[in-house]
């Protein structure tokens, strides 16, 4: 049964849609992503559902409830990272997160919280002394201190250097672990590959793909390519007889073989039995971002 | 109950914490009381003051100076920042209502004002003998209704301006005409006696604090416009407010 359903979603600013038609369930305990360039509409979907805004057409449920008639039980259970949400300067660290709990009937223990996110050197650290990393971290404990089933979490990483968002993705897959379904908010394909469960592409306010990062990747760019350089000269007629090799081309000295995701045992076989040594093996797999460029015409800007 | 108590406790931390601002809104009438009271002449009593020494009949107008510091200025650059760093949409997110952080600001503005006026009276009774306010029922009528017409004021700046910088700049305007006419800049025995008057009937009604003051019962129509523009400029705040 999924928490968060998302039917036919519609909203306009005036005569600007930014979202045009968006639909999606999110299951019990997954994490999912909602993926797509700049301005594709993904906040303004996640902010309908947090029930920060109201829909021009289409249904959201949450927790077989609605965002705004039931808004005063979601917000129980229901954390939200918003962002570029930032706090009071000289507000520290733990006054941060006793004041959030304070809000919730059943809250997390601040101290553990804290603990858990790797800012107990930083608990009376005024917010305007925090690294961004460490901000965002706080943003993401504030999020969680009402023992949340579901967390909103949009733009997590956007502005961290490398580690930190390394580290903020083994934060939030650790969360997922604790039992908290996760709907994140991102236009970074790394991101997306190495936490989402399964993922929405979004792009001018519509969904254009809904599926697994893998499913994605295979469905939208099913071919692979291997790169070689042969030990001896190689008639391509060997490969292209391969029922699993569309074409071979050649790249210098480099041999460039297209096909099917089941081809390198088909080509090394045949190599093998020739005495052919395959030279700077490469196999060359589509990534997200190709899958994206395919399904959307254009790369993500960074 | 318990998360009013938490963000009321946390404010009043933050606001502890901003020392210059403290000082600049609940000391700043001490201190250009002080500075006054120690020119001599301006403590001789004087026939143009009904006999009294010019720094007591400057006192009340010195308590605009705190009422507009902290209603017209302190408050809305709070709100406006709160807004713009996205600090209230955050809290919309909560259970806890962004009404609560509101409610605290204001019972914080009030307490400053408070502390200030107490301050202001005190120092001027014990240095320079400036009688307490004579008519007490009177001029806590006159403080109470007068601040709230000057938050309500606040809380409109803090209504229409967009980012904690413009609402400095709506503000400052909103600022002079309110220490003009409260007699700030120039007393209010040189300003010609329609502009005097005018001060009668702009908030924080100054005409009312110095009756009161000097131990004559506020003129009700008086202290009746402080409480419609209360209620006007509340009343029009509250529909422009915008969370975000």
């Amino acid at each position: 049964m999924p928490v968060i359903e998302v039917t036919s979603l519609h909203k306009r600013y005036g005569e600007t849609v930014a979202v045009a038609d968006v639909s999606f369930d999110v299951e019990a305990g997954e994490i999912f992503g909602v993926l797509g360039p700049n301005g594709a509409g993904k906040t303004t979907t996640v902010e309908c559902v947090a029930g920060l805004r109201v829909p021009d057409g289409g249904g959201v449920s949450v927790l077989g409830l609605d965002p705004r008639r039931d808004a005063a039980r979601l917000r129980q259970q229901v954390g939200v990272q918003l962002q570029e949400s930032q706090l009071p300067d000289r507000l520290r660290v733990a006054e941060a997160l006793q004041l959030y709990a304070s809000f919730y009937r059943d809250p997390a223990d601040p101290a553990q919280l804290i603990d858990e996110l790797g800012l107990d050197s930083k608990r009376n650290t005024p917010y305007d002394k925090l690294s961004g990393g460490q901000k965002q971290r706080l943003s993401v404990a504030l999020a969680l201190v009402g023992n949340p089933r579901i967390a909103i979490l949009d733009e997590l990483t956007t502005g961290l250097d490398p580690q930190a968002r390394r580290d903020t993705w083994d934060l939030i897959e650790r969360i997922r672990d604790r039992g908290v379904t996760i709907l994140l908010v991102t236009h970074f394909m790394e991101e997306a590959e190495r936490l989402c469960d399964r993922l929405a592409v979004i792009d001018k306010g519509r969904v254009v793909a809904l599926d697994t990062p893998a499913g994605l990747v295979s469905a939208v760019v099913p071919e692979q390519r291997i790169r070689f350089r042969p030990s001896v000269p190689l008639d391509d007629r060997l490969l292209t007889d391969l029922p699993q090799v569309s074409a071979v081309t050649r790249s210098g000295s480099q041999v460039v073989v297209t096909g099917t995701d089941d081809m390198l045992h088909a080509v090394t076989s045949v190599l093998a039995r020739h005495q052919i040594i395959a030279a700077d093996l490469r196999l060359e797999q589509a990534t997200l971002d190709d899958a994206f460029v395919e399904l959307t015409g254009r790369r993500l800007a960074d | 109950m318990h998360a009013f108590g938490q963000i009321l406790k946390t404010e009043a931390k933050l606001h502890l914490r901003d020392i210059p601002t403290l000082v600049l809104t609940v000391a700043l009438p001490t201190l250009i009381l002080v500075v006054l009271g120690l020119i001599p002449t301006l403590r001789e009593p004087n026939p143009d003051f009904d006999n009294q020494s010019f720094v007591t009949y400057f006192t009340p107008s010195l308590l605009v100076v705190t009422l507009a510091m902290v209603a017209v200025n302190a408050l809305p650059t709070v709100l406006a920042t709160y807004r713009e760093r996205g600090i209230l949409r955050r809290l919309a997110t909560t259970p806890a209502s962004p009404l609560a952080l509101l409610a605290a600001q204001l019972v914080l503005a009030l307490v400053g004002i408070l502390a200030s006026a107490v301050l202001l009276a005190v120092v001027a009774r014990v240095a320079f003998g400036t009688p307490l306010p004579q008519h007490p029922l009177g001029f806590a009528a006159a403080l109470v209704l007068g601040t709230a017409a000057l938050l309500a004021v606040g809380l409109l700046v803090a209504a229409v301006a967009p980012t904690a910088k413009s609402a400095q700049a709506l503000a400052v305007p909103v600022f002079m005409l309110i220490m003009f006419f409260g007699g700030v800049y120039l007393p209010r025995f040189l300003l010609p006696d329609f502009l005097a008057d005018v001060g009668a009937y702009t908030p924080p009604g100054v005409q009312a604090l110095l009756d009161a003051w000097t131990g004559t019962a506020p003129h009700p129509l008086h202290l009746g416009i402080m409480a419609v523009i209360a209620v006007a400029a509340g009343a029009a705040a509250a529909k422009l407010f915008r969370w975000e």
